[in-house]
């Protein structure tokens, strides 16, 4: 990426907006986002992660991409996994070990049927996108 | 067939819920009888509100009912999901906070009382993808002050939003800046205090972890303000992950053209170094970072000259710690008008708490200044665990002070905090429960304050020792009256003439709890008692010969082989070889050990 000028960074903000929008409505993607800071880490967030893509490697699952993020501030509950498929809900699952998350893969990535006793709630609205 | 809505019921392990299970059986009952059985998943959730619970939370629409009874299953059922609409008699309505924590947004869900400025993007974005800080607003007041305000609209737009100093002592973020940017001098720094050591605080590495660029942004705003062209961000090392993402980002924005020469093709350069701390707690106070920046042992200087005028290599310098920094690409995006709405009278915009010590849902919490510590323990932190009895807070570290169950209501901001005798330092809070000894926490704190004084001035690096010294003594059971006398002048001496703000403070966490518990400290000296058994040499382990039955559990389980006896036969305890670990206590069946 070259260098920005005033106008670049307005254009790239633009197109990754549209394109997410895009993401949210076309619903091709199914996003599974990993809280990686130190808390989660130290939880095993990485057990987690690589539970997830053996579980979807076995099952040939092409559509599901992986992600990491922060601290979410839940934690008591690490590791924690945000599941978004489209056409249901996005999903916070807290005190995902291994085998739950290879529980997700199997029913809530492909049967679309959320897992029982792992569910959170976001602590708080968002208030970059108003939601 | 394809799920169409999901009815999540408060519940799981670990819920203490009893109507919770029952509300689950109703619902999965309705949902058979009313024939929507395979459009619809029941499910367990935790929602972190067990004050309104139980919850009952319907998606995709986000009906949000609260204190739930299982006869209200069917209404439910026939209401929200066949016919789609709210119960609007069990649909949760924000109670009436009359004015203390004012907040003045639309469209945005309260019942978690969380706000999230600083803590915005965590959780959010990829921490490594600076497309992803981009798209959600990132750099947009970076553009905005460099193309269309002036330095001083931007430290106007600061004044307007009431922002001060998260780092401690709340001094005015625009006045620091303005005091720095003021001077005339062509060779002026931007620091950023990143050096976090409170025990039990860890918002700022969160807060570096999650979302490195907004500190970023911020800095370079900070730069433009005051007329830096340099920063430099001063990070302990045993956090290596935030650094590391902290790099990455930097490298990213220099890839990107926001750090180096001619940012955005205004002319303004800038850029920024990490400079590693080795972690000590002085080293947080700005004249001592500022030597450590330097090469030289963290000591801090007298002041004045304050950093604004003579900081980092002698030259002007503006500090701030993470979250300051953090709040300010927000408030020149949204304005400060907006910000000011947020908090109270003196204490706009939010706080950043680590949440901690024996509470059920510990974490990273932010909230609008004027939250009450009720509001923040019971509410967000959802009580004390295995429902103990709450005893005090301990807010500000080793620098604050104890809130107890009185000032539960008192709305926290800075004005405030002081008041009761505590402060709101970085933002740790510790919740102790009724089996925390106070003497034994206040000894804690001063064994860490002794270990993390520098040496330079002789009222902290003696104080310090000597107060420790005193609870000691107190905690073995040898206190005298006259100790709580000594302990008091002896930090008055403390605060008056240290150096710094670690001597100066190091004295509170003694005198709050004097204040507040001076009968749990009498109990040690006069009665050598500890109600929480916490300090070991006023604890006694005996057996009662008349319930021991002498199953010999206790004596296998004793590690240091202090218990003996027959099998049958009352046992016990040499109280010479007893290390009063309790192990005993637990393992009796049969009620026999007493502990005094």
């Amino acid at each position: 990426m070259a260098k920005m000028t005033l106008e670049r960074l307005r254009k790239l903000r633009e197109e990754q907006q549209i394109r997410l929008r895009q993401l949210e409505t076309e619903g091709k993607e199914i996003q599974v986002i990993i809280g990686m800071g130190t808390c989660g880490i130290a939880a095993g967030a990485k057990d987690v992660l690589d539970a997830f893509l053996e579980a979807s490697e076995a099952r040939n699952l092409k559509n599901v991409i992986f992600k990491q993020t922060g601290c979410m501030g839940l934690c008591s509950v690490e590791p924690i996994v945000e599941v978004k498929v489209p056409g249901m809900p996005h999903t916070i699952y807290g005190n995902v070990d291994a085998e739950t998350a290879r529980e997700i893969v199997k029913e809530h990535i492909v049967r679309g049927r959320m897992v029982n006793n792992h569910i959170f709630d976001r602590p708080a609205g968002d208030i970059v996108t108003g939601k | 067939m394809a799920i169409k809505n999901y009815i999540l019921v408060c519940g799981g392990p670990g819920c203490e819920s009893v109507k919770a299970d029952l509300i689950q059986r109703a619902l999965i009952r309705e949902v058979e009888s009313q024939g929507v059985k395979d459009d619809v998943q029941v499910v367990n959730g935790c929602f972190g509100f067990c004050e309104q619970g139980p919850i009952v939370k319907i998606l995709p629409e986000e009906f949000f009912y609260a204190k739930v009874n299982p006869g209200d299953a069917k209404e439910i059922i026939s209401e929200s999901i066949i016919k789609g609409h709210a119960v609007s008699r069990l649909t949760y309505k924000a109670e009436n906070d009359q004015g203390r924590a004012k907040i003045n947004i639309e469209g945005v869900s309260f019942y978690q009382k969380q706000f999230r400025i600083v803590l915005r993007n965590c959780g959010l974005i990829n921490p490594e993808s600076i497309d992803e800080y981009i798209v959600r607003d990132g750099y947009l007041a970076l553009e905005k002050v460099l193309f269309e305000l002036s330095p001083d609209q931007v430290i106007e737009e600061l004044k307007i939003s009431g922002l001060r100093g998260r780092g401690g002592a709340g001094f005015p973020t625009w006045l620091k800046w303005e005091l720095t940017k003021k001077i005339d001098d062509p060779e002026k720094y931007i620091v950023c205090n990143a050096d976090e050591g409170d025990p039990g605080a860890y918002m700022d590495r969160s807060s570096l972890e999650g979302d490195p660029h907004s500190l970023i942004e911020a800095m370079i705003i900070a730069g433009y303000t005051c007329g830096a062209e340099n920063g430099a961000i001063y990070i302990r090392a045993e956090y290596p992950l935030a650094i590391r993402r902290l790099e990455l980002a930097m490298d990213q924005a220099r890839e990107y053209g926001f750090l180096g020469r001619d940012i955005l093709g205004s002319g303004f350069n800038f850029d920024i170094e990490v400079r590693l701390g080795a972690g000590a707690f002085v080293c947080g106070e700005e004249t001592a970072l500022l030597q450590s920046m330097e090469g030289g042992r963290g000591m801090p200087l007298p002041k004045p000259p304050y950093p604004a005028a003579r900081g980092f290599l002698g030259k002007p310098t503006v500090i701030n710690n993470v979250e300051t920094y953090a709040n300010i690409p927000v408030i020149l995006t949204k304005g400060g008008r907006w910000f000011a709405g947020i908090g109270t009278e003196k204490s706009k915009g939010t706080k950043v708490f680590a949440l901690t010590g024996k509470i059920n849902n510990s974490g990273l919490v932010e909230v609008p200044m004027g939250t009450t510590l009720r509001e923040i323990v019971f509410h967000i932190g959802g009580g004390i665990k295995g429902g103990k009895k709450f005893k005090a807070v301990q807010t500000g570290g080793p620098s604050g002070g104890v809130i107890t169950e009185a000032d539960l209501d008192t709305p926290i901001d800075y004005d405030n905090l002081l008041a009761i005798g505590s402060m709101m330092g970085s933002g740790g809070m510790i919740v102790m429960d009724e089996d925390d000894c106070i003497v034994d926490v206040t000894r804690f704190y001063l064994d860490f304050c002794v270990e993390e004084s520098c040496g330079k001035c002789a009222p902290c690096r003696i104080g310090t020792r000597k107060l420790l010294q005193i609870l000691e003594k107190i905690t073995e059971g040898r206190g005298e009256m006259d100790d709580i006398g000594q302990m008091k002048s002896i930090c008055m001496a403390m605060q008056k003439a240290s150096l710094c703000g670690l001597g100066q403070s190091a004295a509170n966490p003694v005198l709050s709890t004097l204040k507040y518990f001076e009968q749990e400290y009498l109990d040690h000296i006069k009665e050598k008692k500890c109600a929480a058994r916490k300090c070991k040499s006023l604890v006694r382990y005996e057996i009662n010969p008349e319930k021991c039955i002498g199953c010999t559990v206790c004596a296998r389980k004793c590690p240091v082989n202090a218990i003996s006896g027959e099998k049958k036969k009352p046992h016990k305890i040499d109280q010479n070889a007893c290390v009063k670990c309790g192990v005993c206590y637990q393992a009796c069946k049969f009620h026999a050990i007493t502990v005094a």
